[in-house]
């Protein structure tokens, strides 16, 4: 059975019960795995707390950042500051720079694009080969598509068609995910993978965007943030005097 | 198909019907709504849960119109796909199960 993991949530987080009932609602939705975007400066009881209620309810959970730089030294330097400190870091590309920078620095996990304007998304052929050497994902907002309407929802889908179809192509993993504030802008992971089918994914493409890719991401980051990594494939084994035996 | 209305006010079956179908309309137009052959089984007003049935065809338009939608009446309010079934018989059971 595949295991579901929705890897943006955004509750309010000096609202505990809205994160409960947030962190609730994707347990019953049937996600084993969610990841929820804190500020740089988050206290060290808060993610005490996020961890000890989606422990409480059975659901793994994942630290995220969500990076706005203006440019891409800005972007660098945020980087080095926070790489070590979340899980998962995510890079919201508002200029074209930045989503060069971004693509090919192998700290980033995912590419975020906020905009529902064509002219401010800036995934193309030329982006997605850059990416293709790095490690990080295209990541799909759905909130976004949801709270679009008429006109700027048939723009949004024709741009995230394009994507998509870059994505493919070039072997870039696609991740989707809800950036739910609140349970009624969170989905089912099937609903997710059948609202994909809007913007040309297949089923299974789509379920591997809420499933698998994101698994694989957390997994991956979660063993370099270990204390016995070293690099790619290097790991301590044992530690003090007596290594040799 | 198992539906169920989430929001904080009560939700009758002919308002998400309506709010189904505007959605369909908006996402495929005439063409794709008249593919789809969506209409209302029944409601259980105990659990709360509409059946509908669609063609088999049309199923994953229909849930990408049912997860599209956000509002009906003008309050916030989603709708969940509760269960999948090709028969009535194995819906039930499905939705006894779960």
């Amino acid at each position: 059975m595949k295991q579901f993991a929705d890897l943006h949530l955004q509750p309010p987080l000096d609202k505990r019960e809205q994160i409960e009932k947030l962190i609730c609602k994707a347990t019953d939705l049937g996600y084993s795995l969610v990841a929820i975007s804190l500020p740089p400066k988050i206290k060290q009881d808060t993610i005490l707390f996020l961890r000890k209620t989606c422990k409480s309810h059975g659901v793994d959970f994942a630290t995220r950042i969500d990076l706005t730089p203006k440019s891409s030294n800005a972007l660098l330097k945020s980087l080095r500051l926070f790489r070590r400190r979340f899980q998962i870091v995510g890079v919201n590309c508002i200029s074209k720079s930045i989503a060069r920078q971004a693509a090919k620095d192998h700290r980033v996990d995912m590419l975020a694009f906020p905009s529902s304007n064509p002219r401010k998304r800036f995934f193309d052929q030329a982006e997605a080969r850059v990416a293709c050497q790095g490690v990080a994902a295209f990541e799909i907002d759905m909130a976004l598509l949801l709270q679009e309407t008429g006109f700027y929802r048939m723009r949004l889908l024709s741009s995230l068609r394009k994507e998509v179809a870059i994505a493919k192509k070039n072997c870039i993993p696609i991740v989707i995910s809800s950036n739910a504030c609140n349970p009624l802008q969170l989905r089912g992971p099937n609903d997710l993978a059948n609202l994909a089918l809007l913007f040309g994914m297949d089923n299974v493409s789509a379920l591997n965007a809420v499933s698998v890719t994101p698994s694989t991401i957390v997994k991956r980051n979660r063993e370099k943030l270990d204390s016995s990594y070293v690099a790619r494939g290097v790991r301590v084994v044992r530690r003090g005097t007596n290594c040799d035996s | 198909m198992a539906l169920k209305a989430d929001s904080d006010q009560s939700i009758d079956e002919k308002s998400l019907m309506n709010a189904i179908w505007d959605m369909v309309y908006q996402l495929f137009g005439e063409f794709g709504a008249s593919q789809t052959a969506l209409f209302l089984v029944k409601r259980d007003n105990e659990k709360g849960i509409v059946i509908v049935r669609c063609s088999h065809k049309a199923l994953n338009m229909v849930r990408a119109a049912i997860t599209s939608v956000t509002d009906i009446n003008r309050k916030r309010a989603v709708i969940r796909v509760v269960a999948v079934s090709g028969t009535l018989k194995a819906l039930r059971r499905k939705l006894f199960e779960h």
